[in-house]
C-alpha cells in the first residue's frame, strides 16, 4: 500500500519521462498491406472467385458465390490501409490497439488473401471443408500447446512435446492393433504420454538439469525408440502391430444440424470433443481454481510458494506428468484418429509447432486454441488449394503459417511475458 | 609405519574421489550405461532371442548366449564401421572405416560449433537446419552454376556456405535484438521456410538440370571440390572444421567480442550494466553461429564427386548438432570431440544395419542417453554406486564442526 503510494508520488514528480513508442504493430500490419497490395499486381482484371457453403454432412450446396477477384482484393486492402493507418494514429497517441483492430486486419487480409488465391480457378473454394479439415488438423497442436501451458505455469519448459505427441501416437497404434479396439488405443496414448513427462520431470526438476536440453534430447530419444521398434517388432509381426483401428465419427445429435458451424464443430470424433472440454476446464482452472494457483505459484515464485506451504517440487513433477499425458492424447490423433497405422516420425514437427502457438497465444490457453487453429486454417487450406490446383507454387503456401508466426511474434508477442520461473529449478 | 598407510590410504581415498567427481568418468559411464541401454533393445527385437526366453526357465544358456551374440555381432559390426576394420587387407583398408567417421563429424562439429555458440549467448538457436539449407543454396548455386578456376572456386564457395549460413542467422538475431521476438520459434519457423524455399527453387530451371523436371541440381564441378589426404574420404573440409574450432575457442576466450558475447548470456542485466551492447552482441553470435552451421553445407556440397543440391541436402544435421553442442558443453575443443563420437556412431551405424540387420535408428537411442546421462552426474552415481562428493565434503564438515562444539 504505502509502496504504491510511493510510486504515484514519484510519477506526479516526473510526469515527462515516458516509455519510448514501440513501433512494432503499425509496422506489421504495414508489411502485411504492402503484401496485399503486391498481389494486386499479379491478378486478372477480369476474373472471378467463386466460393461454395455447404452443409457439410451431405455435401449439398447451400450458398455459392462470385466475387470480382481485382475488386475485392483492391477494397480488402484499401481496408487494410485504414487500418494500418489507425494504428499508426494510435500508436503515436501511446493508445493501445485494442482487440477489434488486429480481428478485423487479419479477417481483411485473410479474404483478400484467398479471393486472389481461387480467383479464375473453373472450381469453388469449399468453405465449410475447409474450415472441417482446420479444425481436425489443429488437434495435436491444441493438445500439445495445452500441455506446454500446463508445464510452463508450473515453471517447467515442456520442449518434449514433440515426442510426447510422437510416443502416444505409437502406442495408440500398437494397442489398437493389438486389441483391435480404437477406443483402448486412446486411453493408452496418455500413457506414453505421461511416460515422457516423467522423465522430463526426473531430469528437470530431481536433476537439475537445463529443460530445454532435456526436452530436445527426449524428442530424439522418442524418435530413436519408436523407430526403432518399428523397423524391428512391428514390421516383423505387421500382421499383430500395425493393422488400422479407426475412433468412430460422432455426430452430435441436434448440435451438428446447425448449418455450417454444425458439422464443423459437432460431427468430429471423440478425441476432438475431448479436446472442446479440456481446453475450457484448463482455461478456467487455470486461472480460477486452487490446483491453477498454487501451479501458477509454483512458475512464478516458488520461494514463495515454498513460504506458504506448496510442495514446489512435487506440484512441478505431477504437472509435469499431467502435462505429457495431455499430449501424448494429442498423440492418438496421428494414429486412431485418423485411422492409420504407426509410420516413422509421424508428427514430423507438429510439436514444435505446438511450442510456437502457445507461446503466440501468450500462455493462455485460450490463445494457444487461437493460433493453433490459425496453424490448422493454413494447413488445410494448402491441401485444399493443392486438390483445386491453385497457381501459386504450393511451397509458398506451406511457408505462409511460419511467415505469419514469424511476424506475430515480432510484432504482437514481444509484450507478453512468459512465467518468471520457468526453467529455474527450485533447489529450496 | 601406521601413518604411512594411513595417509597412503587417504591419498588413495582422495583420488578415487578426484576420478568419481571428474566429468571424465562421468562421461565414460555415461556412454558405457546408453551402450548397455542400446544393447537391451538390440536383444530385444531379436528373433533368436526371442525364441529362446520362452523357454528360458528349461535352457537359460541358449538364452543368454542369443543374447550376447547378437549384441556382440552389432557392436562389433559399429566399432568394426566406425574405427577400425581387423578383417582389411591393407592397413589404409582397415583405417578406412575411421577416415569415414572423421568425415561424417565435419558437418556435425561446424554446426554444433554454431549452435554451441548461441548457448553461451544465452540464445537457443535451434535453427541450424535452415541455415545449413541457406548455405547450402548458395554455396550449390555457386558451384554448379559459376565456372571458375580451379581454387578459387573452392574458396568462393566456402564463403558462400558462411555468407547463406549468416543470413539466415542474421534474422532471427535482428529480431531478438529489435523487437524481442522468442528465438526458438523465430528459428523453429525460419527452418519450415528455409526447406520449403530450397524445395521451391529446385522447381526452377535455374537450378534443374537443363532438360529434366527432378528437383535435383546439376553436379557441383569438379574446381570447386576440396582436396582429398592420400585418397582418403578425409579432405580439407576436416581441417577446416578443425580450424573453425580453434577459431571459436580465440574468439569466445581471447577477444573484447567474445567476452562480451559470454557476459551477455551469463547475466544481461549485468552486462548491460556494464556498457555492453546486449542487442549488438545477440546479432553477432546469430550471424557467426549462421555461417558456421552454413559451412556445414560444404561437406555435403564439396567433398564428393557426385554432390548436387537436393532437397534432403541438410539431412539432420541441424538437430543432430544440438545434441553434439549440448555433450560438447557449447566448448570448442568439446564439441569437437562430441562431433568425432556422434560421427563414429553415425559410420558405424551404417554398417551395423547393414551387416547384423539392426535398424540406425538405436543409434539416436544411444545419442540421447548420452547427452541426458551426461547433464546428469547425480544420477550416473546413483546408477554405478559412486561417492557423492559433496555429501563427503558436507558429513567430514559436520564432524569438525561437531569436534569444534565438543572442544568447547
Amino acid at each position: 500500500m504505502s509502496e504504491q503510494s510511493t510510486m504515484k508520488r514519484i510519477e506526479l514528480r516526473e510526469p515527462h519521462v515516458l516509455a519510448p513508442i514501440s513501433w512494432k504493430n503499425p509496422i506489421i500490419y504495414s508489411v502485411l498491406t504492402f503484401i496485399s497490395l503486391v498481389i494486386i499486381f499479379f491478378l486478372n482484371s477480369d476474373a472471378a472467385s467463386k466460393f461454395v457453403i455447404d452443409t457439410g454432412t451431405t455435401g449439398i450446396p447451400l450458398i455459392s458465390f462470385e466475387l470480382p477477384t481485382q475488386l475485392t482484393v483492391v477494397s480488402m486492402t484499401i481496408l487494410e490501409a485504414v487500418l494500418a493507418a489507425v494504428s499508426w494514429l494510435l500508436t503515436s497517441r501511446r493508445e493501445k490497439n485494442g482487440v477489434w483492430l488486429p480481428i478485423v486486419f487479419g479477417l481483411a487480409f485473410v479474404v483478400a488473401f484467398l479471393t486472389a488465391a481461387v480467383g479464375g480457378n473453373e472450381q469453388s473454394l469449399p468453405v465449410t471443408s475447409l474450415l472441417t479439415g482446420a479444425l481436425f488438423l489443429s488437434t495435436p497442436l491444441i493438445f500439445g500447446a495445452l500441455s506446454g501451458c500446463i508445464c510452463e505455469h508450473v515453471g517447467v519448459i515442456n520442449v518434449a512435446i514433440e515426442g510426447q505427441l510422437l510416443m502416444g501416437a505409437f502406442l495408440a497404434a500398437v494397442v489398437g492393433s493389438v486389441t483391435r479396439n480404437p477406443w483402448l488405443g486412446l486411453i493408452c496414448a496418455p500413457l506414453a504420454g505421461a511416460f515422457l513427462g516423467a522423465l522430463l520431470a526426473l531430469f528437470a526438476v530431481r536433476y537439475w538439469v537445463d529443460h530445454i536440453i532435456v526436452g530436445v534430447v527426449l524428442n530424439v530419444l522418442a524418435t530413436g525408440l519408436t523407430s526403432y521398434l518399428f523397423s524391428t517388432v512391428l514390421s516383423d509381426n505387421s500382421e499383430l502391430f500395425q493393422s488400422a483401428v479407426k475412433l468412430p465419427t460422432w455426430p452430435i445429435p441436434l448440435l451438428s444440424q446447425i448449418p455450417v458451424l454444425g458439422p464443423v464443430l459437432f460431427n468430429q470424433n471423440v478425441l476432438v470433443y475431448v479436446m472442446y472440454i479440456a481446453v475450457i476446464l484448463l482455461q478456467i482452472l487455470m486461472f480460477k481454481s486452487r490446483w491453477g494457483l498454487r501451479m501458477r505459484a509454483c512458475g512464478e515464485h516458488p520461494k514463495a510458494a515454498d513460504t506458504v506451504g506448496i510442495k514446489v517440487n512435487t506440484t512441478r513433477i505431477r504437472n509435469t506428468i499431467l502435462g505429457g499425458a495431455i499430449a501424448g492424447l494429442g498423440g492418438a490423433f496421428f494414429t486412431v484418429a485418423n485411422g492409420l497405422i504407426f509410420a516413422k516420425d509421424m508428427s514430423s514437427g507438429r510439436g514444435y509447432i505446438a511450442l510456437a502457438a502457445m507461446i503466440l497465444g501468450a500462455w493462455t490457453p485460450r490463445g494457444a486454441v487461437a493460433a493453433a487453429l490459425l496453424f490448422g486454417f493454413a494447413d488445410n487450406l494448402q491441401n485444399v488449394l493443392s486438390v483445386m490446383g491453385v497457381a501459386i507454387p504450393s511451397q509458398f503456401m506451406l511457408m505462409a503459417p511460419y511467415l505469419i508466426t514469424v511476424l506475430a511474434v515480432a510484432g504482437l508477442v514481444g509484450k507478453v511475458r512468459a512465467p518468471a520461473m520457468e526453467g529455474v529449478a527450485y533447489k529450496g | 609405519m601406521s601413518e604411512t598407510t594411513a595417509t597412503e590410504k587417504r591419498s588413495w581415498r582422495e583420488t578415487w574421489q578426484k576420478i568419481a567427481m571428474g566429468s571424465a568418468l562421468t562421461s565414460v559411464l555415461a556412454v558405457v550405461a546408453a551402450l548397455i541401454v542400446g544393447a537391451i533393445l538390440i536383444a530385444a527385437a531379436d528373433d533368436q532371442v526371442q525364441k529362446t526366453a520362452g523357454y528360458f526357465f528349461a535352457r537359460p544358456t541358449d538364452f543368454l548366449w542369443a543374447v550376447c551374440s547378437k549384441v556382440g555381432s552389432a557392436y562389433a559390426a559399429l566399432f568394426q564401421g566406425a574405427v577400425i576394420n581387423f578383417g582389411a587387407a591393407s592397413i589404409s583398408e582397415a583405417f578406412a572405416p575411421l577416415m569415414d567417421t572423421l568425415s561424417m563429424s565435419v558437418p556435425l562439429i561446424f554446426a554444433g560449433l554454431g549452435l554451441g555458440m548461441g548457448f553461451r549467448a544465452g540464445l537457443f538457436n535451434i535453427g541450424g537446419q535452415g541455415q545449413i539449407i541457406f548455405g547450402a543454396i548458395i554455396c550449390g548455386y555457386i558451384g554448379f552454376a559459376v565456372p571458375m578456376p580451379p581454387v578459387l572456386h573452392m574458396i568462393v564457395c566456402v564463403l558462400g556456405a558462411f555468407i547463406g549460413g549468416a543470413l539466415w542467422g542474421f534474422i532471427p538475431g535482428a529480431l531478438k535484438a529489435w523487437t524481442g521476438a522468442n528465438e526458438v520459434i523465430v528459428t523453429i519457423m525460419l527452418n519450415y521456410i528455409a526447406s520449403y524455399f530450397l524445395a521451391f527453387l529446385l522447381t526452377l530451371d535455374a537450378f534443374q538440370v537443363p532438360d529434366s523436371n527432378v528437383p535435383v541440381s546439376p553436379l557441383i564441378q569438379s574446381t570447386a571440390r576440396f582436396p582429398s589426404f592420400f585418397g582418403t574420404r578425409v579432405d580439407l573440409g576436416f581441417v577446416l572444421a578443425i580450424a573453425a574450432a580453434v577459431g571459436v575457442w580465440y574468439l569466445m576466450e581471447r577477444t573484447t567480442l567474445g567476452f562480451s558475447i559470454r557476459a551477455v548470456g551469463l547475466n544481461p542485466d549485468a552486462a548491460r550494466t556494464a556498457g555492453m551492447s546486449v542487442p549488438g552482441s545477440t546479432i553477432w553470435v546469430m550471424v557467426i553461429a549462421g555461417g558456421l552451421a552454413g559451412l556445414a553445407a560444404t561437406s555435403q556440397l564439396l567433398s564428393s564427386a557426385s554432390a548436387t543440391l537436393t532437397a534432403g541436402i541438410a539431412s539432420t544435421f541441424g538437430v543432430d548438432a544440438i545434441t553434439v553442442a549440448l555433450l560438447g558443453r557449447s566448448k570448442p575443443l568439446g564439441t569437437v570431440l562430441a562431433g568425432l563420437l556422434f560421427g563414429g556412431l553415425r559410420a558405424g551405424g551404417y554398417l551395423m544395419q547393414v551387416l547384423t540387420d539392426t535398424p540406425i535408428d538405436v543409434i539416436l537411442v544411444l545419442q540421447s542417453v548420452i547427452v541426458l546421462l551426461i547433464a546428469a552426474p547425480p544420477l550416473v552415481r546413483a546408477i554405478f554406486r559412486l561417492p557423492d562428493p559433496e555429501r563427503r565434503k558436507k558429513k567430514r564438515e559436520k564432524k569438525a564442526l561437531k569436534a569444534r562444539e565438543a572442544v568447547a
